[in-house]
């Protein structure tokens, strides 16, 4: 059953919910269920997270290699996101070349990751033009249950900020045996969170499980990061068949910031 | 701050560059055209409605849109290798996300309406001028559509509000940097169709950016349908 697509008898039942502002779990409409996080997935990665939103499980690695700078950017190190979604995670996934989702996740959260400039590439220059630090986010979900992305987004950020940079051997390749203290250089309490909102009908709403995601018709994803006091929309992507109007855009720009602050103070201790 | 602040080309910050717009570029196709923002140079042909193989991927209950964008190798400073790139990939997505919500195909079954967007010539905006293309060759090959699509980037260079970034301006670097917003819109509506985002813009400003597009989008129209008008006439 877990396999089968929405029925048409099904989405006209959620979009009659979802337009009285009623969810079948309880929530209110922008309500994220419960997040949790655990640190340390895999002590071969420079850094890891794990990210429960409900029950999407998603963890993410960082690895961290030796390379080439980009020849428009010969003072800075690289950053890589990719994304493999699993036939593990979900009857939806299935093996073979990535689909559309699967390009699009990574880019997603590379862009979020981007624009906030949370990491200091220009401090990961072993040798400027020749030899630079390549930061590589590996994300990979374990169950998705729905809102993979922000999840996803919410790992990587959570990884990158428990990274150790490894230690170079005198030929200038890393030494794995070494244990290093040295963290990844991170601008202070600057990160990114993002948010996806999905529609269905006049509905929009947060965070929905795989069931409600794939009643909508389109959502839209945004990366919003905090610099001082001043609230910063970094990245910004809708996907989907249908529209949104300029009132529903505005009344995001209203509960970004809210839902960055009600995250950030919840897994204060991870960010 | 505004009365400083100039632009590199030395538009006003709510000017267009040149727009320019073309329909009937190719003849083999059902529909094609070409729109130009500026240095930035976009073609676009439609074939169909045809038959769709594999017949698996067919939708009995309307036909589908599918959408090509690509660069021309040479049409931007290193060499871009030939064939799909992620980049491309999402565009592509993109592009056809943009313009299906104004297509009716319920009335061709198990068909496919192929859109091929191509850049000439890359000066920034190839996306958005790819969709205008798209959307008059998609009237052009006689679809029945809604509305037209207009699109357009608005943007951010430092603090200042601007609209249709070029090159120059999207790789600015001072300041906050440089804020690419590209949109689209189903033409004399308040839907939007396409809405990417890269930069620092603050939530409050996004209102503003907004209602940039929308004039903007109100001029492309008005390009858009004297091309569709001169094609009709000759």
């Amino acid at each position: 059953m877990s396999s089968m697509e929405a029925s048409d008898l099904t989405i006209d039942t959620f979009r009659k919910m979802f337009e009285s502002g009623k969810r079948f779990d309880s929530r209110d409409l922008n309500e994220f269920r419960d997040i949790k996080v655990s640190l340390d997935v895999s002590n071969k990665a420079e850094g890891s997270a794990r990210v429960l939103i409900g029950k999407t499980d998603v963890v993410v690695g960082v690895k961290m290699q030796i390379g080439e700078p980009y020849p428009d950017s010969p003072d800075k190190g690289n950053l890589m996101v990719s994304g493999d979604m699993l036939p593990l995670a979900s009857p939806r996934f299935e093996m073979g070349p990535p689909n559309f989702y699967a390009i699009e996740l990574p880019r997603l959260v590379d862009r979020a990751i981007r624009g906030s400039e949370m990491i200091e590439l220009s401090k990961l220059v072993v040798k400027e033009g020749e030899k630079v630090w390549t930061v590589i986010i590996d994300i990979y979900p374990i169950n998705d249950d729905g809102n993979l992305i922000d999840a996803a987004t919410l790992g990587a950020i959570i990884a990158l900020k428990n990274t150790i940079v490894p230690v170079l051997d005198k030929e200038g390749k890393i030494d794995y045996d070494k244990k290093s203290k040295e963290k990844l250089p991170l601008l202070k309490d600057v990160f990114p969170i993002s948010f996806t909102f999905y529609k269905l009908g006049n509905a929009v709403l947060m965070d929905p499980t795989r069931e409600e995601a794939e009643t909508c018709e389109v959502r839209i994803t945004l990366g919003i990061s905090r610099w001082e006091k001043q609230y910063l929309i970094n990245s910004c992507q809708k996907s989907g068949k249908s529209t949104f109007t300029q009132e529903e855009i505005e009344k995001m720009m209203k509960i970004l910031p809210e839902k960055f602050e009600e995250i950030s103070e919840k897994l204060k201790k991870f960010l | 701050m505004t009365e400083k602040f100039k632009r590199p080309s030395g538009r006003a910050l709510t000017e267009m560059r040149p727009i320019s717009a073309k329909v009937g570029v190719v003849p083999n196709a059902d529909g094609s055209a070409m729109f130009a923002f500026g240095n930035t140079i976009a073609i676009a042909a439609v074939y169909g409605p045809r038959q769709l193989h594999p017949q698996h991927m067919q939708d009995p209950a309307a036909g589908i849109l599918r959408v090509n964008y690509d660069l021309l190798s040479f049409s931007v400073s290193e060499r871009k290798k030939p064939g799909p790139s992620r980049r491309s990939q999402e565009i592509s997505k993109m592009t056809e996300w943009a313009l299906s919500p104004v297509l009716d195909l319920e009335n061709f079954p198990n068909t496919v309406i192929d859109v091929q967007i191509y850049i000439l010539q890359a000066d920034a905006g190839t996306r958005t001028a790819g969709i205008n293309a798209a959307s008059l060759a998609l009237a052009h090959a006689g679809i029945p559509m809604k509305n037209l699509v207009c699109s357009v980037a608005v943007g951010k260079q430092d603090a200042e509000l601007i609209v249709d970034l070029d090159k120059e301006e999207e790789d600015y670097r001072e300041g906050e940097g440089a804020t690419d917003f590209p949109i689209a819109k189903i033409a004399n509506t308040d839907q939007f169709t396409l809405i990417q985002l890269d930069g620092k813009i603050q939530p409050e400003r996004v209102k503003e950016a907004l209602n940039l597009a929308n004039k903007a989008c109100e001029q492309i129209y008005e390009v858009q349908k004297k091309a569709l008008k001169e094609v009709i006439e000759q």
